[in-house]
């Protein structure tokens, strides 16, 4: 395109030339700008403009005056949620979970993967595909409802815990049981639906190397390691370079419709304390400045994430 | 190639085996439970302890008190409306964006593949959302549940990259037959994308289907409540209630406990009979996003 450089003295020709331009792309191209209308209005509609309403984290946003018309508040919102009681709490409790999920969610689908790739009878290791599919489309609601029954004192889990020799109790009273209770069906539902895309890069692992390693007297294990798991490491590591970037990021659908009062202590992460104080508590200035805080945070954690990605094997998500 | 199998493949194998039959126990067995616990006797079921191998007894009287229950239906009448107007919108809407950006060669097109890539990465946050919402006159209203997700940008970008795919031949023929973009969009590219566009209409359908956070905050009026939300007075609210009382939900009405197992079951079966059945193309789904991602 046609360069615009003030001072320069032929810039109204280069003006010119520039408009000339784009309205002759505009012509060329006029059913495609059509089409992207309707498509660039959602998106000004439903995320740009939220993006330009959350100023009102820095403001006094009274609904009544709208957000132009109320008072700025400057960093004093950000100021009490960093000096507050809760920011400790929400902070850690955000790691934390994303910490367990790391540590014991993020290996499930790969070890997932490593074992179907080794079963032998290809029927048999589509019955556990499909099997194990199936909990990622169980609607979470139905997910958080069996998990509040089976964990309830009269519940299924309880009556297993008697047999056993403990006692009875509400699990999901107990601030302790949270985390464990959270993350151990977060990988029930989500292993199977997870080792799609390591089976997809297995499948680009080069069958001579097997055969060659055989002749070699590689038994399974040193098959698995020294050729699989090599094999999809570019995927590994991508994968846990993003699952990194999203290390202050927990959803807050299965956490509010599994918390209560008595485990906000171990439960209550920054999405949720957002969804309280912003929707049921009606602070709206106070939880927006929460809520751009986290978002702030997790954008650079990704852009971190990123950065390292390209730096580690050239592989970016942009 | 015959090689000989050493005793330390069976082992291997024979483990292997076994953990994945335990997999497959400990992913349906809640399932399982739940279909039998729903056609249990509700009394025995409250004496009964430990898991259940059978129903105990073989009784309708839960699934009757579920349908006896109005909003179950209106529920899932609603959810209807939103799975069928929210999924047509969204692939319309989806097909064009698509379109557009795998286009080559016009001006703009950089800028705007970032001005919609980037909302994968930031937003506004949930109040400022909220507002905007609220702000459109969209609450107590239908459309809170089709506009706001209209699009979603993970799909957009799978759909972009199978129609970026199409060999530019086909369309060359036709433009110079004087075909524009619509023309070549309904002919020549939606009827190459059967497959794609099948996998759009089941990512956004499951979606639709299982949705219910807008809902939640967008509606009050509960004769527009889709199943999700139903669901959610029955399985969650009424338990949160009694668990924060400390007295047990299941302990006050006997009947309590088998008609949640048979709500689940009512609002899990039609997902569980059209899965087997649809299951392909999820995978299929996945793996065009994992070779863009």
């Amino acid at each position: 395109m046609a360069e615009l450089q003030i001072g320069n003295p032929g810039i109204n020709q280069k003006i010119t030339s520039a408009g000339k331009f784009l309205l002759k792309d505009f012509k060329k191209h006029k059913y495609v700008y059509i089409m992207l209308i309707p498509v660039l209005a959602y998106y000004v509609t439903f995320h740009y403009w939220p993006m330009y309403g959350a100023q009102i984290a820095f403001k006094d946003f009274n609904p009544g005056k709208g957000i132009i018309g109320s008072p700025w508040a400057g960093f004093r919102h950000f100021e009490t949620f960093f000096s507050g009681v809760y920011f400790f709490r929400v902070v850690r409790n955000t790691i934390l979970i994303n910490l367990y999920g790391l540590i014991f969610g993020f290996p499930a689908p790969i070890i997932l993967a490593l074992l179907l790739n080794e079963l032998r009878s290809r029927a048999f290791k589509r019955v556990v595909q499909t099997v194990s599919y199936l909990p990622h489309f169980i609607s979470i609601m139905v997910v958080c409802g069996m998990i509040i029954d089976f964990t309830a004192k009269r519940g299924v889990v309880n009556d297993l815990i008697e047999i056993l020799g403990g006692t009875r109790s509400s699990l999901l009273l107990k601030p302790e049981m949270f985390r464990l209770i959270y993350v151990s069906t977060d990988i029930w539902q989500g292993i199977g639906w997870g080792s799609i895309i390591y089976l997809a890069a297995l499948t680009g692992i080069d069958p001579q190397y097997y055969e060659a390693a055989v002749l070699d007297g590689a038994n399974r294990w040193k098959q698995i390691w020294h050729i699989t798991i090599p094999g999809i490491a570019p995927t590994i590591i991508i994968l846990l370079i993003l699952r990194i970037g999203q290390m202050m990021n927990v959803g807050f659908e299965k956490i509010i419709l599994l918390y209560n009062p008595n485990t906000y202590d171990t439960a209550d992460v920054i999405s949720s304390y957002v969804y309280r104080k912003g929707l049921l508590d009606f602070s709206y200035s106070y939880s927006s400045a929460v809520g751009l805080f986290n978002s702030v945070i997790n954008f650079s954690l990704l852009l971190l994430a990123n950065w390292i990605s390209k730096r580690l094997n050239e592989n970016s998500l942009w | 190639m015959v090689v000989k199998r050493k005793i330390g493949d069976y082992v291997f194998d024979t483990i292997n085996i076994i953990l994945m039959c335990l997999l497959i126990i400990v992913t349906l067995y809640p399932f399982i439970y739940v279909t039998f616990a729903s056609l249990s006797n509700p009394s025995a079921m409250i004496a009964h302890n430990g898991l259940l191998f059978a129903p105990l007894g073989f009784e309708m009287v839960s699934y009757r008190m579920v349908f006896k229950n109005p909003m179950i239906l209106t529920g899932y009448a609603n959810t209807l409306v939103y799975v069928i107007a929210g999924t047509f919108i969204n692939l319309f809407l989806t097909t064009l964006g698509a379109y557009a950006l795998s286009r080559k060669g016009y001006y703009w097109k950089n800028f705007f593949m970032f001005v919609i890539v980037f909302t994968m990465f930031f937003g506004g946050g949930l109040i400022p959302f909220y507002l905007v919402v609220k702000t459109l006159g969209l609450t107590d209203n239908m459309l809170a549940l089709i506009l706001p997700p209209a699009i979603s940008t993970y799909n957009l970008i799978i759909m972009r990259t199978s129609f970026a795919a199409i060999p530019d031949s086909m369309e060359e023929s036709a433009k110079i037959d004087g075909a524009n973009d619509f023309i070549i969009l309904y002919k020549i590219i939606v009827p190459l994308s059967m497959p794609v566009i099948a996998v759009m209409i089941l990512f956004y359908g499951v979606y639709h289907w299982n949705a219910w956070f807008n809902a939640m905050i967008f509606l009050r009026n509960r004769n527009l409540y889709p199943l999700q939300l139903v669901l959610r007075e029955i399985l969650i609210a009424s338990s949160t209630d009694s668990m924060t009382t400390g007295v047990g939900g299941l302990d006050k009405e006997p009947v309590g406990e088998t008609v949640k197992y048979a709500t689940i079951m009512v609002a899990t079966l039609p997902i569980l009979f059209v899965y087997p059945f649809l299951q392909k193309y999820f995978v299929k789904g996945v793996m065009i996003g994992a070779i863009k991602g």
